[in-house]
C-alpha cells in the first residue's frame, strides 16, 4: 500500500519579467513525475539546485497544488480542501533554515505548537511533547531558547515539533544543508533512529550523498524530471551519469570508480569502504588490466611532479605510518609563493613577503559582564603572501573571530595585529583603507546584496574606495568576469539570480576591491555539490591569477585538503594544529577529539589499511589515494 | 555591538510571584498604578508597604528595578524642577526672579513618587513574567475585545513571533553591518544626509532578509497546520490557581483600603 502516489504530477508557473515587452514565460517546476513511496521506507531525493525537488515535496504537504496530475497522500487527493490538515498533519515537513521554522521562543512550546493547532487535549500535548523531545535526544532542553542551541539541535527541534503530530511521513527538505559536519550527523542519525524504531516514512532532500547510502530508495531529478530511480547501488553505479546530473558520489564509490578505470577489478557501486576493502584485498587477482594500471600510475606520478611544486611534497614519506610531529608554534612553510606578484603593490614600505601577522592576540566578548566569554586565546600566526590558508574548526571553535581580526572588524582585547609590518592598531591607522587590503567575505554574503542590478553592488567597494566611475565599472566587471559570472545578468536585479550566483556576485563585491589578502568564511556553505566546486576552483584560480592570498575557513575538511597549501586548525579559540594538510590531518584522532575530523579519503585509506593493503595513510584527496592504492596493488600483485 | 540590548528583561527566580498568573500580575499593575494617582498625600505610606513587600516577594535584586529608573533620571529632573520653579504660592525660598514655592514642592515630590513608583511596579511585572506569559496574559484579558472585532489571537501571535524574532535579526544587524564596513561603508562619519544614505546598503538587505524569514516561516507554520485561533488548544492555558485567588482578594483589599484612605481622610 504506497502512502505516497503521484501520477503525471506537474508544477507550472509563471514569472514575469521586469523588462517590458517580453512575454511571462511558464516554468515547469516539476512535470510528468510519477512516483510511489510505501510506508516505512526511507527515500532519498538528490538533484541539483534547481533541479525541482523542493517544489516536489511541498506537494507531499499540500503546500502546493499540482496544476497538472495528481498525488494522493495515505489515498488523499492533495486537491481536496476538505482532507487538507488530515494531509498536513500525516505529512509533516522540516525545513532548511533551522530559525525561520522554530515559532515559540521556548523549545517546549514549540513542539507543542503542532498538536495545538490540530487542537489536541492539553493532557495529550504535554505526553507527546515529551515522548517526542526524548525520541529526537532533546529532553535536555526541553526549557531552552530556541536562540541560544547549536544548528543541528534547532533542526531535531524542528524534527520532535513534526513528530509531536504523529505523523505517517515526514518530509526533510535540504536539513542539513545549512549545518556544519557534526549537525548533519545528529539530524541524519535522529531521523535514520525515528525510521527504524517509528516506521515513519522519511523522504530526505539532500546534497550530501554520504547521507543517502542506507536509503531503501534513491530519486534523483533534473530539470522537474525523475531522471533516475533505484536502490543505492544501482544509483551509484552510474557515475558518470550522476556527474552529468551535477551530482557527486560518495567518496569510496567515486574512489572505486577511479581504481576501476584504471584497471583494478572491481564492481560498480561500491558503497562502503569495507565492500572496497574485501574487493581489493581479499580478491585473488585484484587487477584486471596490469598494463593500464601501469600507465595510469606512471600519469599520475608525471602529473603530480609536474604540478604540486608544493612544499608537502618535501616531507612525504610515503606509507611511513609515523607522522612527523606537527606543534601548534612554527611549521617550516617557506614556498607556497606564486611567481607572479600583485599587481599594484600598494605598501612597500614593509617590503617582506610577510602580509598578515598576528602576535598575542586574546579577544573576550563582553568583558566584565557575567557573559563573558574568551573567543581567541593568545593567538599568533604569520601568512605570508600568496598563500591559499585552510582555517578549519568546529562552530564556535574562534574561527570566524580570528577573521574579523584580519581586517580590523575587531579589536583584540590584548596582543597586536600587523599588516605589512604595520600594526593596525597604532594611532591613525587608516583602518578604512586596510579593509580594501584585506577582504572580508562573510557566511552567506549574498544576503548583503541591495543594489539595483549586479554591476552596481559589485561597484559599491571601489566607489567607498574613491575610485573614478570609469574604474569602478572596470573593476566591477573584470571582478564578476572570473566569478564567472556572464555579461547577461550585469544588468539584472541580484535578487532574482539563483543561488550560486548571488553567491558569486557577492564575493565579486569584494574582489572588485583589488585585495591582496581575500579572506572568506565559509563560501561554499548550502550550495549543491558543483556549486561548491565552481566556488572553490574560482578560488584557486584567482590565487594563481591575481598572486592573491587566499585564506578559506570551512567546515568541509575534503574541500581544505583538496585546495589549500596550508591548515590552521582552531580549537576553544586557540591554535591546534598548523601545518600543510597532510602534516595537520596525521593527527586526525586528536582533531576528532576538537569536533574535527580528517577527510574521509583518509579514514578510506586506514580501512584499507586494516584490511591489509600498504597504502599511504595520509593521502587526503583522490588523486593521492588513487595514486597509492595503485601503487599498493601493484607492489601487492608483483 | 547591537547584541548588548537586552529586551523583554525578565529575571528568572524562583519566587511566588515568578508563578502567579500573568492575569494577576497585569491587572494587579493597573490596581497598583491607579492607587497612585489616587494617593494624595499620606496614602504614598500604604503605596511604599504594597510594593517593598512586592520586591521582597520578588526575590529579584533591588539593584534589577533601579536599572529602569535610569532612563527617567533626566525627565524626572527637569519635571521636579519646573514644578517647583513655577508653581505660585508661599514662597519659601527666593533668589532674583527664581523663586521656589511650598505648593512646588509639594507638587513635584508627589510627581517624582508618582513616576518612580510607578516605573518600579511595572519593572517588577515584566521581571518576574517571561514575555510569552506576558503575551498569554494579554491574549487572555483581551479576550473581551473579539466582540468588537479586535484580532486578539493574531495581535498575540505576532508579539510571540516578534519576541522571538527580535535576538536573531538584531544579530543580523550587527553581521551585515559588519559586512558592509568590510567593503568600506561608512556608518559613522559625515552629516545627517550622509548617514541616512549610508543605511541603504544595511536596511535594504535587513529588509529582505526579514521578507524572506516572514515567507519561510509563514509556510513552516502552514505546513504545521497552523490555521488561526480557530479550535486551537493550548499546551500551557492559565489556569488560576489557589495562590492567584489569594492575590485577587489582595488586590481588591489594597485598591478598596486606596479609596477609603483618599475619601474618608483625604489622604
Amino acid at each position: 500500500m504506497s502512502i505516497i502516489h503521484a501520477e503525471k504530477l506537474g508544477y507550472d508557473y509563471v514569472q514575469y519579467d521586469e523588462d517590458e515587452g517580453k512575454e511571462p514565460e511558464v516554468v515547469h517546476a516539476v512535470r510528468d513525475v510519477d512516483l510511489k513511496v510505501e510506508r516505512g521506507q526511507f527515500i532519498a531525493i538528490l538533484g541539483h539546485n534547481g533541479s525541482g525537488k523542493s517544489t516536489l515535496a511541498k506537494h507531499i504537504n499540500a503546500l502546493l497544488v499540482p496544476t497538472e496530475g495528481t498525488i494522493y497522500i495515505d489515498h488523499m487527493n492533495t486537491r481536496d480542501d476538505d482532507s487538507l490538515w488530515k494531509i498536513r498533519q500525516e505529512a509533516g515537513m522540516v525545513f532548511q533554515n533551522p530559525d525561520n521554522q522554530i515559532v515559540a521562543s521556548v523549545v517546549e512550546e514549540d513542539v507543542g505548537f503542532g498538536p495545538e493547532n490540530l487542537g489536541v487535549p492539553t493532557d495529550e500535548i504535554w505526553r507527546r511533547v515529551d515522548d517526542s523531545l526524548a525520541k529526537t535526544g532533546m529532553i535536555a532542553y526541553r526549557k531552552h531558547s530556541p536562540n541560544k542551541l547549536s544548528g543541528g539541535q534547532k533542526q531535531r527541534v524542528a524534527i520532535a515539533g513534526v513528530m509531536a503530530m504523529k505523523p505517517k511521513c515526514i518530509v526533510l527538505d535540504e536539513p542539513t544543508a545549512m549545518l556544519d559536519p557534526n549537525g548533519r550527523k545528529e539530524v541524519i542519525k535522529a531521523v535514520r533512529d525515528l525510521n527504524k524504531a517509528e516506521h515513519v516514512t522519511v523522504i530526505l532532500i539532500t546534497h550530501y550523498m554520504e547521507e543517502v547510502t542506507a536509503a531503501d530508495r534513491i530519486f534523483v531529478m533534473d530539470a522537474g524530471e525523475l531522471v533516475m530511480e533505484g536502490t543505492p547501488v544501482e544509483i551509484f553505479s552510474q557515475v558518470e551519469k550522476l556527474r552529468k546530473l551535477r551530482l557527486d558520489v560518495p567518496q569510496v564509490t567515486e574512489l572505486a570508480y577511479e581504481l576501476k578505470q584504471s584497471g583494478a577489478e572491481l564492481p560498480d557501486g561500491i558503497l562502503t569502504t569495507d565492500e572496497l576493502g574485501h574487493h581489493l584485498c581479499e580478491e585473488k587477482n585484484p587487477i584486471a588490466d596490469p598494463k593500464k594500471l601501469e600507465e595510469s600510475l606512471q600519469e599520475d606520478i608525471a602529473a603530480e611532479s609536474e604540478v604540486r611544486e608544493k612544499p608537502q611534497q618535501k616531507n612525504q614519506t610515503a606509507g611511513d605510518g609515523e607522522p612527523e610531529k606537527v606543534q601548534p608554534e612554527k611549521l617550516d612553510i617557506e614556498g607556497g609563493k606564486p611567481e607572479i606578484q600583485a599587481q599594484e603593490d600598494k605598501h612597500t614600505e614593509s617590503g617582506g613577503l610577510e602580509s598578515l601577522r598576528l602576535e598575542h592576540v586574546s579577544y573576550v566578548y563582553s568583558t566584565g559582564t557575567a557573559y563573558e566569554i574568551t573567543a581567541l586565546k593568545d593567538v599568533s600566526l604569520e601568512i605570508p603572501k600568496g598563500q591559499f590558508v585552510g582555517i578549519i574548526g568546529h562552530t564556535g571553535s574562534g574561527k570566524s573571530t580570528l577573521v574579523q581580526h584580519f581586517n580590523g572588524l575587531i579589536r583584540p582585547t590584548s596582543g597586536h595585529v600587523y599588516f605589512q609590518g604595520r600594526d593596525i592598531w597604532e594611532e591613525g591607522y587608516p583602518l578604512r583603507e586596510l579593509r580594501f587590503h584585506v577582504g572580508l567575505v562573510f557566511q552567506y554574503p549574498e544576503y548583503q546584496l541591495f543594489e539595483t542590478d549586479v554591476i552596481k553592488d559589485v561597484c559599491f567597494g571601489p566607489k567607498n574606495q574613491g575610485l573614478s566611475e570609469e574604474d569602478q565599472m572596470k573593476r566591477a566587471r573584470e571582478a564578476l568576469r572570473q566569478v564567472g559570472i556572464p555579461e547577461g545578468l550585469y544588468e539584472k536585479s541580484p535578487f532574482e539570480l539563483s543561488g550560486g550566483q548571488k553567491r558569486r556576485v557577492a564575493i565579486a563585491g569584494v574582489l572588485a576591491m583589488n585585495p591582496d589578502i581575500l579572506v572568506l568564511d565559509e563560501p561554499t556553505a548550502g550550495l549543491d555539490p558543483r556549486g561548491r566546486e565552481e566556488i572553490l576552483s574560482e578560488l584557486d584560480q584567482l590565487q594563481k591569477e591575481r598572486g592573491i592570498t587566499v585564506i578559506l575557513v570551512s567546515h568541509s575538511m575534503e574541500d581544505v585538503a583538496q585546495h589549500v597549501d596550508r591548515i590552521i586548525a582552531m580549537n576553544k579559540g586557540e591554535v591546534a594544529f598548523d601545518g600543510t594538510p597532510r602534516q595537520v590531518f596525521s593527527h586526525y584522532k586528536e582533531l576528532e577529539t576538537m569536533g574535527l575530523a580528517a577527510p574521509q579519503m583518509t579514514y578510506i585509506m586506514h580501512a584499507l589499511r586494516e584490511h591489509g593493503l600498504d597504502v599511504d595513510v595520509n593521502a587526503s584527496t583522490l588523486e593521492e589515494a588513487r595514486r597509492t592504492v595503485l601503487q599498493a596493488l601493484k607492489e601487492k600483485t608483483a | 555591538m547591537l547584541r548588548d540590548i537586552t529586551i523583554g528583561q525578565y529575571y528568572p527566580a524562583d519566587s511566588v510571584l515568578h508563578r502567579l498568573d500573568p492575569r494577576v500580575k497585569l491587572i494587579g499593575t493597573i490596581v497598583y498604578i491607579i492607587s497612585l494617582f489616587v494617593f494624595h498625600t499620606w496614602g504614598y505610606i500604604l503605596g511604599t508597604v504594597f510594593l517593598v513587600s512586592i520586591i521582597l516577594l520578588s526575590r529579584v535584586p533591588f539593584t534589577f528595578m533601579v536599572r529602569g529608573l535610569k532612563a527617567i533620571v533626566i525627565l524626572l529632573i527637569i519635571t521636579m524642577a519646573l514644578n517647583m520653579l513655577l508653581t505660585p504660592g508661599t514662597y519659601l525660598f527666593q533668589w532674583k526672579f527664581f523663586h521656589i514655592s511650598k505648593e512646588g514642592v509639594v507638587i513635584a515630590v508627589r510627581m517624582a513618587i508618582r513616576l518612580i513608583y510607578l516605573i518600579i511596579g511595572c519593572s517588577v511585572m515584566t521581571l518576574t513574567t517571561t514575555p510569552n506569559k506576558l503575551t498569554d496574559g494579554l491574549e487572555a484579558l483581551g479576550q473581551p475585545l473579539k466582540a468588537v472585532h479586535v484580532p486578539v489571537h493574531e495581535i498575540a501571535m505576532m508579539m510571540s513571533i516578534a519576541l522571538r524574532f527580535i535576538p536573531i535579526l538584531l544579530e543580523e544587524t550587527d553581521k551585515i553591518m559588519k559586512a558592509q564596513t568590510a567593503r568600506g561603508a561608512d556608518f559613522e562619519s559625515g552629516g545627517i544626509v550622509q548617514k541616512v544614505k549610508a543605511m541603504v546598503p544595511l536596511l535594504v538587505p535587513l529588509f529582505v532578509s526579514a521578507f524572506r524569514r516572514a515567507g519561510d516561516l509563514a509556510m513552516a507554520m502552514e505546513a504545521r497546520c497552523y490555521h488561526g485561533g480557530e479550535g486551537r488548544t493550548q499546551m500551557k492555558p492559565l489556569r488560576y490557581e489557589r495562590r492567584d485567588l489569594i492575590a485577587y482578594g489582595i488586590l481588591a483589599g489594597y485598591l478598596a483600603a486606596t479609596i477609603v484612605l483618599r475619601v474618608v481622610f483625604n489622604w
